[in-house]
């Protein structure tokens, strides 16, 4: 399927996966998601590959585990109130370190909330939303090709850092169909999988756990887990600038949000408002230092988001108080448009003495 | 092993460990019932000859350290979702030979909807239960399938039907299920019994290694004498007499 094709995000994503090698899927319906699970059914048949509805996103999420644990690639999608469900085991896969991939497509909440796109789960997916001490990646497109080119990207990186890779994407993205292109990726140098639980023949036992009892073990654990993220940090960060040359304000957005931020900075500029946009495309590791050099040259900060506001704490933390940062929100479900966003500029440009 | 200066040319070997258990003292309390099915589970793994292609999951409860005795690969999973771990598992490995180990807290309360849909779906999996009526771990508290009557850490009046339910069947219950191809409830409580749970045992995981089509357990009423309060002697006994009135022995499918 290298050809461009006419794709919704949750059946482009579902593809991507099985050409990056996913072996196993398990999946729950829940909208607005359910594409990925209807798709996966029939391909990864086709392909002689596994698929399993479970019973919940509970068993969904341990099922991933198994399948992990034996050395498979595999994943699960889920959107908002069942990605709560999976928090326990994604828990136990950061303790584990086992990798996995599961996609977010996230609607509005809290409780059941509804099934339109939204954002607000952004604080659960990038502070690790189960219990414990523990970071996974975090990966936030915002078009079908780039939900499309986060999959093969999320099995690369899980298997390389032995982590979790969240694809965190909304109703939009997963509801929206874009022309994509997908073809076959070379993987990254990925190193043996010596840990997998494939039966001890001509070897030790191998045991997977997330137990540490000992005096000082699990704190032994807890470093070595920083200092993987810490690398993490170093190395995965992904962000985009997009006119940000002699901007007085920057529009720092996500997703779908960016997308329609960046159709707000053209306007803009096209008005002789000096507005650039910084979309983070890793959530998890955030790009702080990217922000953090912003705020030494630019003059404002506006967050976008389709939540009350989540990320906008990550961008404070990285301006560290050297200006102001505003919030843009629609929670709920509500998706901010073009005139919206432009209309927040012109005030804050009037307010500021901007241009 | 020592041997002292006896000339071990002119002995007979009647019995040893099976090198599928490790050599190694475990934590269980004196009298606990889990030591009797570690070993039988070892020797079946042993006589079958698929230790090397045996993946195991360790549950959470007195058996979470499972793998410190068991001499194969192993995982510790969530509470109660071994069958849903153990679903990913056998799918992505339909060679290897995957078992759960799980108590009666983690398999027939917290687990509950986990066992009956791998059982459903006719998971290709051997689950080994072990019913000691109460929750060892965290300290004796009520269990699903603590007796009527029974006192527990939660229960200091004894189990009340009335408020706190009767002893859970989950065997019964599974055997209801066309993915359930055989269950069988069996006993710590006499050498015969012990017996008959390896004859088991052994069954449920040939069951599995021939591709039988459906899931197979095997129920193990099992002693807790530290939170029965009372001695091992005894518990075995209270097994005969009590458990076996709610939990009758024997094979309730295939």
């Amino acid at each position: 399927m290298s050809a461009r094709t006419l794709m919704c995000g949750n059946e482009a994503l579902a593809e991507a996966a099985i050409i990056a090698g996913c072996d196993a899927y398990f999946g729950y319906p829940i909208t607005p998601q359910n594409e990925i699970t209807a798709y996966m059914s029939r391909r990864m048949a086709e392909e002689g590959r596994v698929f399993v509805q479970s019973e919940s996103e509970l068993a969904a999420i341990n099922m991933v585990f198994g399948a992990a644990a034996t050395g498979k690639r595999s994943m699960t999608s889920s959107s908002s109130p069942g990605v709560s469900l999976m928090q326990e085991g994604m828990s136990f896969l950061a303790g584990a370190e086992l990798p996995a991939v599961v996609v977010n497509v996230m609607r509005g909440g809290p409780g059941l909330g509804n099934i339109a796109p939204s954002q607000g789960d952004y604080y659960q997916a990038t502070r690790g939303g189960g219990h414990g001490d523990y970071r996974h990646i975090v990966l936030g497109p915002s078009s079908v090709q780039e939900l499309a080119d986060c999959m093969p990207l999320a099995f690369d990186l899980a298997d390389q850092y032995r982590i979790t890779v969240m694809v965190l994407a909304d109703g939009v993205l997963g509801q929206m169909m874009e022309p994509v292109t997908l073809e076959p990726k070379p993987r990254r140098p990925l190193p043996a999988k010596e840990w997998a639980l494939t039966g001890m023949k001509d070897r030790e036992q191998n045991i997977v756990r997330s137990l540490w009892l000992g005096e000082g073990a699990l704190e032994e654990l807890n470093n070595n887990l920083e200092a993987k993220y810490q690398q993490i940090r170093d190395n995965e960060i992904l962000c985009e600038e997009y006119r940000v040359d002699n901007a007085e304000i920057i529009i720092v957005a996500y997703g779908i949000a960016a997308r329609i931020s960046r159709a707000a900075v053209d306007r803009a500029r096209d008005e002789g408002i000096p507005v650039g946009l910084i979309r983070p495309i890793t959530l998890w590791p955030f790009p702080s230092a990217q922000i953090s050099a912003a705020a030494e040259t630019f003059r404002m900060f506006l967050t976008v988001e389709m939540s009350s506001g989540q990320m906008i704490d990550d961008v404070k933390l990285a301006v560290e108080g050297r200006c102001p940062v505003l919030l843009h929100g629609r929670p709920g479900g509500g998706v901010p448009t073009v005139d919206e966003i432009l209309d927040k500029i012109r005030q804050l440009t009037i307010r500021s003495g901007a241009v | 092993m020592k041997t002292a200066n006896i000339k071990t040319a002119d002995m007979k070997t009647v019995f040893k460990r099976t090198p599928v258990l490790k050599d190694c003292p475990t934590h269980y309390c004196p009298g606990c019932g889990h030591g009797i099915a570690h070993r039988i589970l070892a020797e079946v793994i042993e006589e079958l000859d698929i230790q090397d292609r045996t993946i195991g999951i360790a549950p959470v409860g007195c058996a979470v350290l499972a793998y410190n005795y068991i001499d194969v690969d192993m995982i510790e999973v969530a509470h109660g979702r071994a069958p849903a771990v153990g679903t990913g598992m056998k799918r992505t490995n339909p060679d290897k030979i995957v078992f759960s180990y799980q108590g009666d807290g983690d398999l027939a309360s917290i687990g509950a909807a986990e066992i009956l849909h791998a059982a459903h779906r006719g998971e290709q999996i051997t689950v080994i239960f072990i019913n000691n009526a109460v929750y060892g771990m965290t300290g004796g508290q009520m269990a699903p399938t603590t007796m009527l009557g029974q006192v527990t850490a939660t229960t200091l009046g004894g189990r009340n039907a009335t408020g706190e339910g009767y002893p859970l069947q989950v065997s019964e219950m599974l055997a209801l299920l066309p993915g359930a191809i055989y269950v069988e409830r069996c006993a710590m409580s006499s050498a015969p019994r012990i017996k008959q749970a390896k004859k088991a045992v052994k069954h449920a995981f040939q069951l599995q290694m021939d591709g039988a089509p459906g899931l197979a357990m095997v129920e193990i009423l099992s002693p807790c004498p530290t939170y029965w309060h009372m001695s091992p002697a005894k518990a075995m006994a209270w097994i005969e007499e009590q458990m076996t009135k709610a939990y009758p022995i024997g094979k309730l499918k295939g």
